[in-house]
């Protein structure tokens, strides 16, 4: 076999489950709640935070990541790397823009 | 070492070792069968991940061009329906996640509920956002095809956003808003489109649990089909603060 | 083994050699059980052949390109015309020609052999990637056919999205079905690498052909999803106007560019990549040596596939980024050159002290080496700010990348055809002929684009069908080395189509060479390998291969 057979099949309890989609419905109602107050420039901030939050939680438990293979998240984080960069580098050439030509 | 003068006998020269029927002969194992399933399908979400990731830069981009229009644009969606609909969606992730469960644990009744409960709540999804869409085309919100900015021009005109107070946006800047519903509908329908794809593997899926397909062994299938709903869950998870939430405090 | 020889070519007896009776191509028969076929050796013979077809398409259009720059005026065909043939040479050349060149057909023939694997990891979304790859080849036919399209294979809008009736659409759509073929390739290897390792095969000991093929493929599943979106944005700009691309609704030209680069610059390094490993392989048997410093071209493959990421913007210094974006492509820009020069360097230290050969993969790996320098330094050239403002959208870009694709990556493919050929068919293909079309080739290539350098740092831009009088000259030497090349492509076609029936019998080891791929019958079997091996020894371990050879020589004796 070409990795040692450290395939646990750690088979996640319905209780995570449960305790999981509880935090991503509270997270929910925290996110509209939060919207509806005026934190200016830190408004899309929070929502983001608590949108990576959910992200988090859904790919660490409700996917298995947290219970898999060096390699699954290795493969998830370069995802996450790659697609950071497009944005930031794209987003970098658009702010910086406005900086004038020297 | 394999070399010509093994291969004079053609066919395999072991005999036919044992394995599950779900085996295919390229695999040495059950185990490296998985394997390799699992980590094919993270890929292919990855794939899937700069997929959108190119809608996601556009709407970074054009969303710090035109703030006002993404304001008047995104308060002329339904939080109720928005809200509503991502509970949905995380339930529907909950109930997938259980019919892994149930499979793992070789219940078959269990799985083909949970599959099903899946189903109905994915069906729920596109039908609220059938509501959503058909509100849009109502008030002439259809990018290019049926679009009037007489909401956003004129914002007391328009008794679904007296609760925000907006102030009315200058010609050019309302044009904008057309911009801001191209990404509603590019991203939520890439999204559900996503989602009819899943919901359609659901079926077919609801069909071989109950012919006892994923409750002897063999999950391989409703795991990765898992990854793939947790996946679209996810998108729409960062869709939802994005284009419903931007400042309802105004 | 031969002594002080000018050849490694070690044959089996003519007389009493023959294919083995069973093997991947006589396994079954009939139209079906090639078009149904799980074998990744048979998908990648599929491969072969639809690349080939599209390669001639490509190779037409361009000698079309070559017969109108004759002459300064625009008069063998209307200057929309020219942009047609321009537009439809580079969309088949780039996406139908040489993205999948090497990874669809000697990586999906070789990387279970070289892992020592039976098959892919997934056949079926092998032979999926095949379909989707015919139904793009099959969109872009129609494209061609109802009329073309003008754009130029980057498609830049609003040209693209506002001022052009022709079929972007269409052919916009194909590329989109084309780059899923590409994804489903580059997951398979990279699962395949992953998991399919046979005992032993540690990643250090996997051939760098596998390396190379495995950074390609990394490239090929993170980049491609975002042309494929681009062009659905593209797609949609045209038929709802939504405006994201255009300037007069708001929205941003620039943003087409940015996402269409972000996966076009690493397609250039999906397409070399494969190819560099393929000039390791052929690098090393042909000098009988292990490659130098094998640690370092394999994390540079890594290294490129993962630089490149980031440097995208150097396609767009003159079109408005901001000054500070491409200071910071630019500097990129010079660091992915770095690995690129560190394979160079490694070949170079490999062929130092080694027995060299020169058969027609070497003469085509030397070829590579040479051209791919000349065009890979142009690069840094051009990565350069203050002089890519002058040289960008001329002839010299043009020179730059025919040199590292043609003159590299075309070479290599070559390259590799040649050195696997027996394997793949189990019969030789004719030297003498073969290094003759090698030499052809070089020459007409030099003659061909070299002159195109001197056209771009004159002044002569690209994408124009009618020039100043004062640039026919190269222009004709180009189009006279442009004949020569056609020759030199051509020839292959013939005699590789007659060594498959009177090619000598190759045996299963015809080059000496180290590698899974070459302990095995040529053609190999179905499922490759009787029993899964056991990778004992290091990649490129020739005294390992001499013991081979004793140990054979002394059981049969």
């Amino acid at each position: 076999m070409s990795e040692p057979n450290e395939h646990e099949h750690h088979i996640v309890s319905p209780m995570v489950y449960l305790t999981i989609v509880g935090a991503l419905l509270v997270g929910t109602a925290v996110t509209v709640w939060a919207s509806f107050i005026d934190m200016g420039p830190w408004n899309p901030v929070v929502a983001l935070a608590i949108a990576v939050v959910k992200a988090t939680l859904v790919v660490l438990f409700f996917m298995h990541v947290k219970y898999s293979t060096k390699l699954t998240k290795l493969t998830v984080i370069s995802g996450i790397f790659v697609f950071l960069g497009l944005i930031s580098m794209t987003l970098a050439d658009y702010i910086s823009r406005a900086w004038g030509r020297w | 070492m394999s070399d010509s003068t093994t291969t004079a006998h053609g066919a395999l020269a072991e005999s036919h070792h044992e394995h599950p029927p779900y085996q295919r002969h390229h695999f040495e194992s059950v185990e490296q069968q998985f394997d390799t399933t699992n980590f094919a399908m993270w890929l292919f979400l990855l794939t899937e991940v700069m997929f959108f990731g190119g809608l996601f830069t556009a709407y970074l981009i054009l969303r710090n061009w035109y703030y006002p229009a993404f304001v008047a644009g995104s308060h002329q969606l339904n939080i109720g329906w928005g809200t509503a609909n991502t509970a949905v969606l995380i339930t529907s992730s909950f109930t997938m996640a259980m019919a892994v469960w149930n499979a793992e644990m070789k219940r078959k009744g269990g799985l083909v509920l949970c599959l099903v409960l899946t189903f109905i709540l994915g069906l729920g999804f596109l039908g609220i956002k059938t509501i959503e869409y058909h509100e849009k085309w109502e008030k002439h919100h259809i990018p290019g095809i049926r679009y009037s900015v007489k909401s956003f021009v004129n914002p007391a005109s328009d008794p679904d956003i007296a609760q925000y107070g907006d102030k009315p946006l200058a010609p050019d800047m309302a044009a904008k808003t057309e911009l801001y519903f191209f990404l509603y509908f590019a991203m939520t329908g890439m999204h559900a489109l996503h989602m009819i794809i899943g919901i359609a593997i659901l079926g077919y899926m609801i069909y071989r649990a109950r012919n006892d397909a994923y409750t002897t062994g063999h999950v391989t299938f409703v795991e990765n089909f898992g990854l793939y709903w947790h996946f679209v869950d996810i998108i729409w998870i960062f869709l939802f603060p994005l284009l419903y939430l931007i400042s309802r405090h105004q | 083994m031969s002594s002080a020889a000018s050849t490694i070519i070690n044959l089996p007896d003519q007389s009493t050699a023959r294919i083995p009776k069973v093997n991947f191509l006589t396994k079954e028969n009939g139209l079906l059980s090639w078009l149904l076929t799980g074998d990744h050796k048979r998908i990648a013979t599929l491969y072969l052949i639809s690349i080939t077809f599209f390669f001639f398409i490509g190779g037409a259009l361009a000698g079309l390109i070559r017969l109108e720059l004759l002459t300064p005026q625009s008069d063998l065909m209307a200057a929309d015309t020219y942009n047609k043939v321009f537009t439809m040479h580079g969309v088949i050349m780039v996406f139908f020609f040489l993205v999948p060149s090497v990874p669809a057909t000697i990586g999906n023939f070789l990387i279970p052999l070289m892992v020592g694997a039976k098959d892919l990891a997934l056949p079926k979304i092998n032979l999926l990637s095949w379909y989707l790859y015919v139904v793009a080849g099959l969109m872009a036919i129609y494209t061609m056919a109802s009329g073309g399209v003008d754009t130029g294979w980057t498609f830049t809008t609003p040209l693209s999205t506002h001022y052009l009736n022709t079929n972007v659409i269409s052919t916009g759509l194909a590329i989109f079905v084309a780059g899923f073929s590409s994804i489903f390739t580059g997951l398979n290897f990279i699962v395949t690498i992953h998991k399919m390792r046979c005992p032993g095969m540690t990643w250090f000991r996997l051939p760098l052909f596998v390396w190379s093929n495995y950074a390609a493929s990394i490239l090929m599943v993170l980049g491609t999803p975002v042309l494929a979106i681009t062009l659905v944005l593209v797609v949609l700009e045209r038929t709802v106007h939504i405006g994201v691309f255009d300037p007069a609704n708001g929205g941003d030209p620039l943003l087409f560019q940015h996402l269409f680069w972000f996966y076009s610059h690493p397609a250039v390094y999906i397409m070399i990549l494969p190819g560099m490993g393929v000039i390791s392989e052929v690098v090393s048997t042909f000098s009988r040596k292990r490659v130098f410093g094998y640690t370092a071209v394999a994390f540079s493959s890594v290294a490129i596939a993962v630089f490149g990421f980031f440097v995208w913007a150097h396609h767009m210094f003159i079109m408005g980024i901001s000054n500070y974006a491409a200071l910071v492509f630019s500097l990129l820009t010079m660091l992915v050159a770095v690995p690129s020069a560190i394979k160079i360097f490694n070949w170079a230290f490999t062929l130092y002290k080694g027995s060299i050969t020169f058969e027609t993969p070497m003469l085509y790996a030397f070829g590579f080496m040479g051209l791919f320098t000349i065009g890979g330094m142009t690069g840094v050239f051009l990565g350069a700010t203050g002089t890519d403002i002058h040289l960008t959208e001329t002839y010299f870009i043009v020179a730059h990348f025919h040199f590292v694709m043609v003159g590299g990556m075309l070479m290599a493919f070559l390259a590799g055809i040649h050195f696997w050929w027996p394997k793949w068919t189990g019969r030789m293909y004719p030297e003498k002929i073969s290094q003759l079309a090698a030499v052809v080739t070089f020459i007409g290539f030099n003659l061909t684009f070299f002159p195109q350098f001197i056209l771009g740092t004159l002044g002569m831009p690209r994408r124009y069908a009618a020039y100043p009088p004062e640039f026919q000259v190269l222009n004709v030497f180009s189009t006279a080395g442009a004949s020569i090349l056609g020759v030199g492509y051509l020839l292959p076609i013939l005699y590789l189509t007659w060594s498959l029936k009177y090619g000598e019998i190759a045996g299963d080891n015809p080059w000496q060479a180290t590698g899974l791929e070459w302990q095995i019958q040529s053609p190999p079997l179905t499922e490759n390998f009787a029993t899964i091996p056991i990778m004992d020894h290091e990649a490129y371990d020739y005294d390992w291969l001499e013991r081979q050879h004793e140990k054979e020589v002394a059981s049969v004796g």
